[in-house]
């Protein structure tokens, strides 16, 4: 066949690099709705669940088991589990039925009729009722810091950038694990120097990022990560028990935690059991509740190249965070995985949680270029941010960003930079020479920074764990070296775990170490008039993004 | 516009073949020879549905002959753990690189610094963190690789937490040969105790959104070959 012109145009439009597929249902493709899907029930006998979804006790999987006892309301559940899922799907979109009676009604319904409930929704209902459920009346954002070297300095100056332009949780990873000591310790101090009261952590093997926890190197965990069929649960040596006990150890110390979940990593895993990402997804969230936690990092994450291949994917990807509302968890709703080839396409993507608002909209945003983000890309990044704040001002909507000014990110870099070169030369730990510290000042990523003796740090990081190094030394090392204002808000954010109130549905902290959650600002929305609106100073900031005319100058 | 009778006709006429045409369902042209299109029909997929299909290779591979593998003794040698369908449903990594030719080069890295490599299949799981620390438990020296056929490798210790590693290389579609060879290297210095520098990481963010689909269906493939009775076997002579 001789080609059409317009055709080789269009084939080579970033859109057509990505993978799509056709549903597979027997292969876990499928996003809304497997044919395998088991059908609502659920039955109670002396105050205990004898029957979920189709399935008698006897034959419960420990998912089941663990949801039967632990993440249903009994005493609600036949009463709510009468009420058509296309009645529960209307009260999620009427402005006159309140967030807690939804709550209350949800709490009794089982995960198969959760996934129900969702199929009756199209996005723009999605979305209204993402911006009556989420839990925290202001929209919040979290970004990812890392880098190609896993260079702690750089870690802390795009750290203190991230938190000046507003992020206020900040996630770190390393390409090599070993890494994580010095990388949360920069994570740490570079996030205060920007902002004092930005939450900070670090992805790892999960014993160590207990331990950087438990040692106030951290300040929330967020990779508790749960699954849908039982066979991944124990191919990762795990069960919702053994979840739900390292849930508590988090608490036992004081410090927030989330859950991780998120369609498609059964299917990427090949063990889906033939049922829809949705539905898979539901039983994770209920896990997740069941386990006491109070929130989740949900949305497919980072196998979200799954649910994007397949038909209303996408959709699903909305559709679970909003169940992850419905279940009065706080919701970290991903976006936060390089996902499209397409600028259109990623940016449709994320409308989807940015338009209505969640408790954070990405989970995290690339506060560095992609080509640095160590969990392999995030959908936004650094060479956004201007488009970003435009879209905020455009549309008057709180994204969790803000326009800054290039002296002011300048300043708090080479602080941040500053400050960590400080506390490993009080502690010890691997040198940072003056040269790292004015490279990294002015870098915009790592190709612009210098290379760092990987041995070296590696027996830094090796010795921080051995020594028993804590969140209070690295206070004191600051206070000495005279970075007394770090040291305060390092030292106010380790207090946090002694006060404890930042363990609330969806905490994030402000300036002067105030909480905000759902507990104490609570979405009020019930349609216009309500809720959360951008106005006041807010509105103000939003407006002043850079580039913009000067009348005069003309 | 004059409407005459003979117009009528005209257009009766052409109506009638048109409809004749239509019903002539063995031709997919029409009169004028050109493909005949009908807007908004669906018409016929040219992806066939996979649908009802529970596995992705009708056969499993039997290896109950195989020898079941053994703890090792010899302080220098180093265990590689391949994937169930290594070298027999899969044969080339996910970016393309025959499986044989990875086997090779991890080989010679450990060779080239004095170890002793072995190669043992794992058929109990189809983690690639699971798979390379099994490994190293079975591993004279402690250290061990575990590369799944898709070709994401990593280097464990036999002492680590499960999900804990040495070094990890998850975006398999960027490893190259030299990476590989690498990686064998770095390993037998492990072993050797010296101060590794960790291969440097390589990053791609456009990798999943163009990978993610077929790393899926290729670890399906793998997990479906998984025999957990058998556990590990000898996959290839000393």
């Amino acid at each position: 066949m001789r080609r059409s012109k317009r055709f080789e145009v269009l084939d080579q439009r970033p859109v057509n690099k990505d993978g799509y597929i056709n549903e597979w249902p027997e292969m876990g493709f499928v996003a809304m709705k497997s044919p395998y899907d088991p059908k609502p029930s659920v039955r109670v006998e002396n105050g205990q669940i004898v029957e979920l979804d189709g399935k008698k006790r006897e034959d419960f999987d420990f998912l089941d088991t663990f949801i039967a006892d632990y993440a249903i309301n009994i005493a609600r559940t036949e009463q709510s589990m009468k009420i058509s899922a296309l009645d529960i799907a209307k009260m999620i979109v009427d402005i006159h039925v309140s967030r807690k009676e939804v709550l209350e009604v949800i709490s009794g319904i089982t995960p198969a009729k959760m996934t129900e409930v969702i199929n009756e929704l199209n996005v723009v209902e999605m979305m209204m009722g993402m911006q009556k459920m989420r839990a925290r009346k202001k929209p919040g954002n979290q970004a990812h810091i890392t880098n190609l070297k896993d260079d702690p300095v750089q870690i802390a100056a795009d750290a203190a950038e991230g938190a000046l332009r507003g992020f206020a949780e900040e996630e770190t990873t390393m390409g090599v694990a070993r890494y994580a000591p010095l990388d949360a310790m920069g994570l740490l101090i570079g996030s205060q120097v920007g902002r004092p009261g930005v939450l900070t952590q670090c992805s790892s093997e999960e014993a160590t990022e207990l331990e950087l926890g438990i040692r106030g190197l951290t300040t929330y965990a967020e990779t508790l990560s749960v699954y849908g069929t039982e066979k991944v649960f124990i191919d990762g040596d795990d069960t919702p028990y053994s979840k739900a006990f390292l849930n508590s150890s988090y608490a036992s110390r004081g410090l927030k935690v989330r859950f991780t979940s998120g369609s498609g990593s059964e299917v990427l895993m090949g063990s889906s059991e033939m049922k829809s990402m949705l539905y898979l997804e539901c039983r994770c969230l209920y896990v997740t509740k069941g386990c006491g936690s109070q929130g989740i990092q949900n949305g497919s994450v980072s196998c979200i190249g799954i649910p994007g291949s397949v038909p209303a994917g996408i959709r699903e990807v909305l559709g679970e965070n909003l169940v992850a509302a419905l279940l009065g968890l706080e919701c970290a709703s991903s976006n936060d995985q390089s996902f499209s080839n397409s600028d259109m396409r990623r940016t449709a993507r994320t409308m989807l949680q940015f338009l209505p608002g969640t408790d954070f909209i990405f989970s995290g945003y690339a506060a560095e270029p992609n080509y640095d983000n160590m969990f392999a890309g995030s959908n936004f990044d650094a060479e956004d941010f201007d488009d970003y704040n435009v879209f905020q001002r455009d549309m008057q909507v709180d994204g969790g960003l803000r326009p800054v000014k290039e002296e002011d990110v300048i300043a708090v870099r080479r602080k941040a930079a500053k400050a960590v070169q400080a506390v490993f030369r009080q502690l010890g730990l691997a040198e940072v020479s003056d040269e790292q510290v004015e490279a990294i000042t002015y870098a915009h990523g790592s190709k612009d920074t210098l290379p760092r003796d990987v041995a070296a740090d590696l027996m830094s990081a090796e010795d921080v764990m051995k020594r028993g190094i804590t969140g209070i030394d690295v206070v004191k090392a600051l206070a000495d070296s005279g970075f007394t204002d770090v040291a305060e808000s390092v030292l106010s954010m380790l207090k946090q775990r002694v006060i404890g109130d930042y363990m609330q549905t969806a905490a994030i902290l402000d300036s002067d170490f105030h909480v905000m959650s759902g507990v104490n600002t609570p979405n009020d929305y019930m349609g216009p008039g309500t809720g959360y609106r951008v106005e006041g100073k807010r509105w103000e900031e939003i407006k002043r993004i850079p580039h913009r005319i000067n009348p005069m100058d003309i | 516009m004059q409407v005459s009778q003979e117009l009528i006709e005209k257009i009766t006429e052409e109506v009638v073949r048109q409809i004749r045409s239509r019903g002539d369902s063995g031709s997919v042209y029409d009169a004028n020879g050109c493909r005949r299109v009908v807007a908004g029909e669906l018409g016929e997929d040219d992806v066939p549905s996979m649908a009802g299909r529970t596995r992705i290779n009708e056969n499993k591979s039997d290896y109950s002959a195989y020898k079941r593998a053994e703890k090792g003794t010899d302080p220098k040698e180093i265990v590689i753990g391949v994937g169930a369908a290594f070298q027999r449903e899969i044969k080339r990594t996910i970016g393309g690189i025959p499986l044989e030719e990875v086997l090779r080069n991890v080989k010679a890295g450990i060779e080239e610094e004095g170890m002793i490599p072995r190669v043992v299949k794992v058929l109990d799981t189809s983690d690639v963190g699971f798979m390379a620390l099994e490994s190293a438990k079975l591993s004279g020296s402690g250290i061990g690789i575990g590369i799944q056929s898709k070709g994401t490798t990593v280097i464990s210790q036999k002492d680590l937490y499960p999900l804990s590693n040495l070094e990890l290389f998850p975006q398999a579609p960027l490893m190259t040969l030299e990476t590989y060879r690498r990686i064998g290297q770095n390993a037998a210095k492990y072993v050797k105790g010296e101060n590794v520098t960790p291969i440097p990481s390589v990053n791609d963010p456009m990798v999943r959104p163009k990978y993610q689909v077929k790393a899926a269906i290729m670890h399906i493939a793998e997990t479906e070959q998984l025999d957990p009775k058998l556990g590990i076997i000898e996959w290839e002579g000393k």
